[in-house]
């Protein structure tokens, strides 16, 4: 960690043959397998950290989204506020974010996912929110005319006709979240991040960092396949519908 | 809060302000770099968003570029073009960011241009304009709210998100933080935490402020717009397009 501080020789990139150490004179590729392979148990753990921390933040914002979302719909006087906190949010950098946090978590994971969850938390509120205002007001007024209750209308009515908004939000936040989670470098807890840094450290190895990007964004793309199934899964009315 | 009183003793000594690469200095620094990274972003995305929008075309390859660079980490971009021949230093940086500002500008623009009504643009034809014309007098100002909604998108990104080069031995105000972490004195972290997120907030202050001076028409205040911004699932969202940091 102490590593991060440091700000490295300037001509050590800018001339891979005029090195200060010795590993400057060895190849520098961009992308090594023999890397991957023998550091595979490393990479693996900090996946796992990663992939912890995203589900971990997505699934609490979400539970955290929708009560606020459901709550804003009710009120105007409620989604002016929640909305325009959530873009304050939105804009506090990260790395701020992450370093106005240690002083209450310390350095552990839990400073990370407290970070994640404010970011995700914003960008599902926005999407549920508009996902149930989406929801036709014919529509939910034919269904208490019906003698459906109020918890009896969300669930056969506003959830399925809100779940596509609903999926499009859980979608986004999860990308970017995966994205964001590489930050939490900052106190240790980066994930696949702690991968580029760590190369960076490393007199600048190339493999390693590419290795943690490459590894981020296929997470990224494996996440969000696995919600568009999901989706596909939850809504067979709308295939029927396309087909 | 013995940590929070510390940073606001720090942010309170000017000398640590006018001190050479004090706050003023790293400010001006940030500032810099993600000036030079939005303008590089808008020379590129202003003309090929007008171009695909007025035409129509290339809404799939917008999207995927907008969802694409929401899952690349800016870290390992920032990273990335350090150690690429170009060097790390200031140009890395901008170059990374610039990257990271052209989705939300590109989307944004094309989204903007598409909307314009095509019977409008018949109509300004058949009134005999040309179309550098109708493309100056009639679409641009129609398009206008959104391509500067996409301009403040970016560039508020790329203010909150040069703090992250500091990680990677770049300039700005991101030093104050990691150099606050580096020594364990959390007073230094914090008021650097404080500086990149005002400056974050005090960019989307004014930006919003321009963007409402430059709109033409009835002009309501940017924070209002938010409430009627929700709906239009499935279309690309402009506002929340990239990677927030």
């Amino acid at each position: 960690m102490t590593s991060l501080g440091a700000r490295p020789l300037q001509d050590a990139v800018s001339d891979p043959a005029v090195g200060v150490l010795a590993v400057d004179e060895a190849p520098n590729p961009w992308f090594r397998p023999s890397y991957v392979r023998d550091n595979w148990d490393t990479i693996l753990a900090y996946a796992g950290e990663h992939v912890r921390l995203t589900v971990a933040a997505v699934v609490i914002g979400a539970a955290l989204a929708l009560p606020l979302a459901l709550a804003a719909r009710r009120s105007r006087l409620l989604s002016a506020p929640v909305l325009g906190l959530s873009t304050v949010v939105y804009t506090i950098p990260s790395l701020a974010m992450f370093a106005l946090l240690v002083p209450f978590t310390g350095l552990s994971s839990t400073t990370v996912l407290v970070g994640l969850v404010a970011y995700s938390l914003v960008i599902l509120v926005r999407n549920f929110l508009a996902g149930l205002q989406g929801v036709p007001d014919d529509v939910r007024e034919a269904a208490r005319g019906m003698g459906l209750s109020g918890a009896q209308t969300f669930w056969r009515v506003d959830l399925p006709l809100a779940l596509p908004a609903f999926m499009a939000g859980l979608r986004i936040a999860t990308v970017s979240t995966v994205a964001l989670t590489t930050v939490g470098v900052l106190v240790g807890h980066g994930g696949l991040g702690q991968l580029i840094t760590g190369g960076f450290a490393a007199n600048f190895y190339r493999a390693e960092i590419v290795t943690g990007a490459v590894g981020c964004v296929l997470l990224a793309l494996a996440a969000d396949l696995l919600l568009a199934g999901v989706e596909r899964l939850l809504t067979p009315w709308a295939r029927a519908a396309r087909a | 809060m013995s940590d929070f009183s510390r940073a606001l003793r720090y942010l309170n000594d000017p000398l640590n302000w006018s001190r050479p690469n004090g706050i003023t200095d790293l400010t001006l620094e940030h500032l810099g770099i993600s000036a030079a990274a939005v303008l590089a972003a808008m020379l590129v995305a202003l003309p090929v968003g007008t171009a695909l929008g007025t035409a129509r075309r290339g809404a799939g390859l917008v999207v995927v570029l907008s969802n694409v660079s929401r899952a690349v980490p800016t870290l390992a971009l920032l990273t990335l073009f350090a150690v690429s021949p170009i060097g790390f230093g200031n140009r890395a940086t901008a170059i990374a960011l610039a990257v990271f500002a052209v989705p939300p500008i590109l989307t944004n623009t094309f989204v903007g241009f598409r909307g314009v009504d095509p019977e409008v643009r018949e109509a300004s034809r058949g009134m005999g304009m040309s179309r550098g014309q109708v493309l100056a007098r009639v679409e641009l100002p129609l398009a206008l709210p959104l391509v500067m909604t996409g301009i403040r998108t970016a560039a508020v990104q790329v203010v909150a998100t040069a703090g992250l080069a500091a990680l990677v031995g770049g300039g700005g105000l991101g030093r104050i933080v990691n150099l606050g972490f580096g020594q364990q004195d959390y007073g230094v972290m914090i008021a650097g935490a404080i500086l990149v997120a005002g400056l974050a907030l005090l960019a989307e202050l004014v930006l919003a402020l321009v963007s409402w001076a430059a709109t033409p028409g009835p002009r309501r205040l940017p924070f209002l717009r938010a409430r009627t911004a929700g709906g239009g699932v499935g279309v690309p969202e402009p506002t929340a397009s990239g990677v927030p940091l």
